[in-house]
């Protein structure tokens, strides 16, 4: 398969460094796929809550074999653990700690994102695609804070960070923060702002693979996760 | 006396009929109401319009009642999985609708029409494609999008345990749509593991109050979904 644009950072080192700005006490939600590997990256000495829409609030790690239940699922219908202190609920009441404003940051996956932080994650709007909403839209409308983790471009080398997305909205100017492969970006009102970029990356290399202005923080520094 | 236990699966589904709106509980295969499902295929019922968060999997349970051609339309939010092959082929047939609601949408929805409340607004869709012709409002500068009740005529839930007033209490994520799908349907069927004496369960225990329930039935070692669908199980 030809890969497009410069080696990026690893998917692992993608969740670790976003779960570095996950503050200590927050109640996060986690999309489905590449986000939930932001829960093996929470910094020691962090207590962090894990949401799952589908009625847990203190999900753990992946079951092993020996604790698997069927019963107890992810919203990416893994069988996952409790941690001490979990609870269970239904599903009106998830998404009252959704819509409510009770979840303090979410990270989701994304297949564009606007400029002024519209988030397209949930239909590419081709005439066989199966639409299928899940739980992205009552997110975005109701998270404190929604960021994005994401490959900076397609596995075509189409661009995800867009001008205007041209995909279904999942929802309007609800994005923070998008944390691809290749930087750390801030949604603003004047446009896409690099806070943090690859080593060795410059920022006109950066704007070519991104839609839409782009202009580097004043502050901007290098991304430099672990070998992960 | 109030005796909501039923004999058998299915005198317990007798209440599904040709036309029935249907909701189903369950998150994937957690608090799928197998067994329930399979006793409304065995009733070769036609024209359903089933409510439930996913479109099945495999050969089994929800996919099964698909399959045999029993559902005219699916009202669901994430129909798509890795296994739900029998919606995608009758989707891309044309040969069942399909309406996607968001997660939590569908949830208040069912929960609206549980409470008696006759819809609601939420930020929930806005600006998206899923708000096309429904009702905006403003309210505190922000954009609201109305949603309506969503009842139905029967719900088919998988509950943990049940006593004969049919009180229930439900396992882990097996919870998910079954509390507020008992409240909405005008006739809800609970299958559960352990039916027990009146007073067995802690009152401060109990999930969904009996008064939310009409059928219940013993199904003491449900199937596993998760394994018949990898093993390529069909039913009938």
């Amino acid at each position: 398969m030809t890969t497009f644009g410069p080696k990026g950072l690893s998917v692992p080192q993608m969740a670790w460094r976003a779960a570095q700005d996950i503050p200590d006490g927050s109640y996060v939600n986690l999309g489905i796929g590449m986000p939930e590997l932001v829960a093996d990256h929470v910094p020691t000495g962090r207590e962090i809550v894990f949401h799952s829409e589908n009625g847990v609030l203190g999900a753990g790690p992946i079951a092993g074999p020996d604790e698997e239940d069927e019963e107890l699922i992810n919203a990416g219908k893994k069988m996952v653990t409790l941690v001490p202190g979990a609870a269970l609920f239904h599903h009106a009441d998830s998404f009252a700690m959704i819509r409510g404003g009770h979840i303090d940051v979410c990270v989701l996956g994304a297949f564009q994102v606007g400029t002024n932080g519209d988030l397209a994650n949930w239909s590419t709007g081709g005439s066989d695609a199966i639409p299928a909403i899940g739980g992205a839209m009552d997110l975005v409308a109701g998270v404190k804070r929604v960021v994005v983790l994401t490959k900076h471009v397609t596995k075509t080398g189409e661009r995800k960070l867009v001008e205007t997305c041209t995909y279904p909205l999942t929802g309007q100017s609800v994005v923070s923060r998008i944390y691809s492969d290749l930087a750390v970006i801030d949604v603003t009102d004047g446009g896409f702002v690099a806070v943090e970029i690859l080593e060795g990356l410059s920022i006109e290399d950066l704007a070519s693979l991104t839609g839409g202005p782009l202009r580097p923080a004043p502050g901007i520094v290098s991304l430099a996760p672990p070998n992960l | 006396m109030i005796n909501k236990v039923s004999p058998d699966l299915a005198s317990a589904v007798s209440a599904v009929q040709d036309g029935s709106v249907v909701m189903i509980g369950g998150f994937g295969d957690a608090g799928s109401p197998t067994e329930l499902i399979h006793a409304v295929v065995d009733r070769g019922v036609s024209d359903l319009t089933v409510i439930s968060n996913n479109a099945g999997n495999g050969l089994v349970g929800l996919a099964a009642l698909l399959n045999g051609g029993a559902v005219r339309k699916i009202i669901c939010s994430y129909p798509r999985s890795s296994h739900s092959v029998v919606f995608e082929e009758l989707y891309r047939a044309g040969r069942v609708e399909l309406e996607t609601v968001p997660q939590g949408t569908l949830a208040e929805r069912i929960r609206a029409a549980g409470a008696g409340i006759g819809g609601f607004y939420t930020k929930t869709s806005a600006g998206t494609p899923v708000a096309n012709g429904k009702e905006i409002r403003i309210i505190d500068g922000e954009e609201f999008v109305f949603e309506a009740p969503l009842k139905a005529d029967v719900a088919l839930v998988k509950a943990q345990t049940a006593d004969r007033w049919g009180n229930l209490t439900f396992r882990l994520t097996a919870r998910n749509f079954g509390p507020i799908m008992c409240m909405a349907a005008a006739h809800t069927i609970v299958q559960v593991r352990r039916i027990v004496p009146l007073g067995a369960i802690d009152p401060e225990s109990v999930v969904t109050p009996g008064i939310f329930v009409d059928t219940v039935v013993q199904v003491a070692e449900p199937m596993s979904e998760r394994t018949a669908v990898i093993q390529e199980r069909a039913y009938p």
